[in-house]
């Protein structure tokens, strides 16, 4: 990574950055894949998240379905960590609270494969600030 | 495959559970199998949608419609009129609480959403690893406005007429500690983060360093450059393993695209962040025990003034400020004072994290505008009470806060109120207690907590939390005595006005909180030896009703210490003198026999 120099690379950076993450949720595009997000805070993690977040990344490369599994911090929803956030590309973002090995499995047969939600889905019970 | 081209969502946390909406479901599914559309509409259990005392609540996608308190019942009409003739259901439709309108199409509105997330804006959306992930997310654009753009005493106008305040507890006006330690004069300054979070049950500003660490580096360099710092000191407790990693992935990342270290963006404004642990010392969380602990010294506190604005860090000028405080900075650069200062009350402004915790469903990470009541907090948010329980209190401010009772659950919540209510804001921690918490129990657990973090520096603090614990031992122990609510009160406000810093002015709260709260519950526990929570384990004792008990034996097959006997489909009985009342006997029974007294 080469320094960034002055306010203008910063800002390069950030419509880069932008539309690399547009473009893998526009629906149109042959590059946008599924992905799902693993709150991976120490709440999460004390609850089972690493191991949640390992059998998304083993099972969905075995099955050979291309996805992007990343971590990130709390979503606030503690009592049913782990919590993960699943968008399949052109849908809105979708919660599942309690996903261990048997529901993670259930998300991918169903709502990755199929695009059926299962039961477990956690409402956003809040509004975050527009950037 | 079935493609689904409706979906129902009941709700399915614990609040709607209780009310049938497991039932509710059910009849959904065996209708829309009645007339054929199970391949069609999906009927799909969710979790809480947070407005429980509006519960059962039933979600329809993709129209967005939101039903509220329905019940097994109202399940016909849904799919007669709304399914199958696309008519809403108005009466059972979600009402805006202001305007009290049915709300047609929930999508874009946040009505029953209470919360709005500004500190925690990013966490559980970026990977906290990735700097360029915040970059995208608009990291980093304040820096380098206040840097280009932007005077220091520009950025700290902002700063001040936002109104933001520190989120550590005290509540002192940020913009205004920036200046003080702008206008000291020196050849060095520092900036440094308060990351001590030692209340028991808060985990707020260990969530914003694991979900957003840059936040909190960006906002260090634009105080430094406000301030004229070119260091900044993180001072972190080693107890929390993951939020130092990612701070140190955040620092390393943050060198190497330039935007900490020497000439950041090119202005020639140098910035560097460095981390110190702490070993968990409750009092380090005082900024001038912080101070000395960083220098190396033992963990206490000093006299205020010098103030560390003027003397602080190795003698220098130091502006201290907690992590949820940095976390608000970049999005008030952003956008704004006015913007920031619109939300909240009078003279609290934005949002305040909360840690919920205690005796409620939802436990979690909340982030809620200034002036939100407690009771929105615990029945809207939190998803009410833990098995159907009464509210007792909330306890806020940790160690140093008080007990909130029911006749505050209106009261809007902010510094200021929560002052006057006897407790405080505290860094954000919020333990929910029911009928079943002995408030004697709660405090005494409090001063124990004091009492092992007190550094024992000052007179009133080491020797006066220890007698103050000691009478409420007693107390739970059925030996007080009425005079010794007095004493409580007496020793309480002379440690009050005598102790040295923070931790000791403060560590009576619990006790004079619940002393002026729940008076009958002291006077229970000393006039008659009685603890009417059932949780002060010496004041109890179980007995078995002869009427109830049905001789199932599963209270003699669960007693550990082979107190109880009694014939097979005969009464039970409980022998006092080898109980150990731990409650397994009262727990275990199915028919109410055990009685605790």
């Amino acid at each position: 990574m080469n320094k960034i120099k002055n306010r203008a690379d910063l800002r390069k950076l950030q419509s880069e950055v932008q539309s690399k993450i547009r473009l893998r949720e526009d629906v149109n595009h042959p590059g946008n894949v599924v992905q799902i997000k693993v709150s991976m805070s120490t709440c999460g993690i004390a609850s089972g998240a690493k191991e949640t977040m390992n059998f998304f990344t083993s099972e969905l490369n075995h099955q050979g379905i291309d996805a992007l599994v990343t971590q990130t911090g709390c979503m606030g929803y503690c009592y049913a960590e782990p919590t993960i956030e699943l968008t399949i590309p052109g849908a809105l973002p979708v919660v599942y609270g309690f996903v261990n090995r048997t529901k993670a499995l259930e998300i991918i047969e169903k709502h990755i494969k199929l695009n059926e939600m299962v039961d477990g889905i956690i409402p956003v019970t809040y509004s975050t600030i527009e950037i | 495959m079935a493609e689904f081209n409706m979906h129902i969502l009941v709700c399915g946390g614990i609040g709607c559970k209780a009310s049938q909406s497991e039932l509710i479901k059910t009849n959904f599914k065996s209708l829309l199998n009645e007339y054929g559309l199970a391949d069609e509409i999906q009927v799909l259990l969710t979790g809480c949608f947070g407005i429980c005392g509006k519960g059962p609540v039933v979600k329809i996608l993709p129209d967005n419609t939101f039903y509220t308190q329905v019940t097994p019942e109202d399940v016909a009409e849904i799919v007669d009129e709304h399914i199958i003739k696309g008519r809403k259901v108005e009466h059972l439709l979600y009402k805006d609480p202001v305007t009290n309108e049915p709300v047609i199409d929930s999508n874009g509105t946040n009505v029953y959403k209470k919360q709005i997330r500004i500190a925690l804006r990013n966490c559980g959306f970026i990977n906290p690893e990735d700097i360029e992930e915040y970059i995208g997310r608009d990291g980093y654009s304040a820096l380098g406005d206040c840097l280009t753009v932007k005077t220091p005493d520009e950025v700290i106008r902002i700063i001040k007429d936002s109104g933001l305040r520190g989120r550590g507890g005290g509540g002192f006006p940020t913009g205004l500690k920036w200046e003080l330690t702008r206008k000291a004069v020196s050849d060095q300054k520092y900036v440094v983060c308060n990351a001590d979070e030692g209340d028991p049950g808060a985990f707020m500003d260990r969530s914003v360093l694991e979900g957003d660490p840059h936040s909190v580096l960006e906002s260090m360099a634009i105080c430094g450059y406000c301030i004229g710092a070119d260091k900044g000191l993180i001072y972190i407790r080693a107890e929390y393993p993951l939020a130092i990693e990612r701070l140190k992935i955040a620092i390393n990342q943050a060198r190497e695209y330039g935007l900490l270290g020497d000439d950041i963006l090119g202005t020639g404004f140098n910035f560097d962040v460095e981390i110190r642990y702490g070993a968990g010392a409750f009092v380090c969380g005082e900024e001038t025990a912080l101070i000395h602990s960083m220098e190396g010294k033992r963990g206490e506190p000093s006299v205020k003034p010098p103030f560390p604005a003027e003397k602080g860090y190795n003698g220098k000028p130091t502006n201290v400020n907690n992590v949820e405080t940095f976390a608000n900075i970049p999005v008030i650069i952003n956008k704004g004072a006015k913007w920031f200062s619109s939300i909240g009350t009078a003279h609290s402004k934005g949002t305040k994290v909360f840690a919920l915790a205690g005796n409620i469903n939802n436990v979690g990470l909340i982030e809620v505008p200034m002036g939100i009541t407690l009771r929105e907090i615990i029945y809207d948010i939190g998803g009410g009470i833990k098995d159907g329980r009464e509210f007792k209190a909330v306890q806020t401010g940790g160690p140093s806060g008080g007990c909130l009772t029911k006749s505050f659950l209106d009261t809007p919540i902010d510094y200021d109120n929560l002052l006057a209510a006897g407790s405080m804001m505290g860094s954000g921690g919020m333990i929910v207690l029911d009928d079943s918490n002995c408030m004697v129990a709660i405090a005494r657990f409090y001063l124990e907590f004091t009492l092992d973090e007190s550094c024992g520096k000052c007179t009133p603090c080491r020797i006066g939390n220890k007698r103050l614990h000691e009478i409420l031992v007693k107390i739970t122990e059925g030996e007080g005595k009425p005079e010794d609510l007095n004493r409580l009160r007496m020793l309480s406000n002379v440690i009050k006005d005598t102790s040295l810093c923070g931790l000791g002015q403060t560590s009576p709260n619990p006790v004079l909180s619940t002393l002026d709260n729940f008076h009958d519950e002291y006077l229970a526990h000393v006039t008659s030896s009685s603890c009417p929570a059932g949780q002060c384990k010496a004041l109890v004792h179980y007995t078995i009703d002869n009427e109830k008990c049905t001789g199932c034996t599963l209270c003699f097959r669960n007693c550990t210490v082979g107190a109880i006997s009694g014939e097979k489909r005969g009464p039970h009985y409980i022998d006092q003198t080898l109980c150990i009342k731990c409650g397994v006997c009262f727990e275990k029974c199915k028919f109410d026999a055990v009685l605790i007294g």
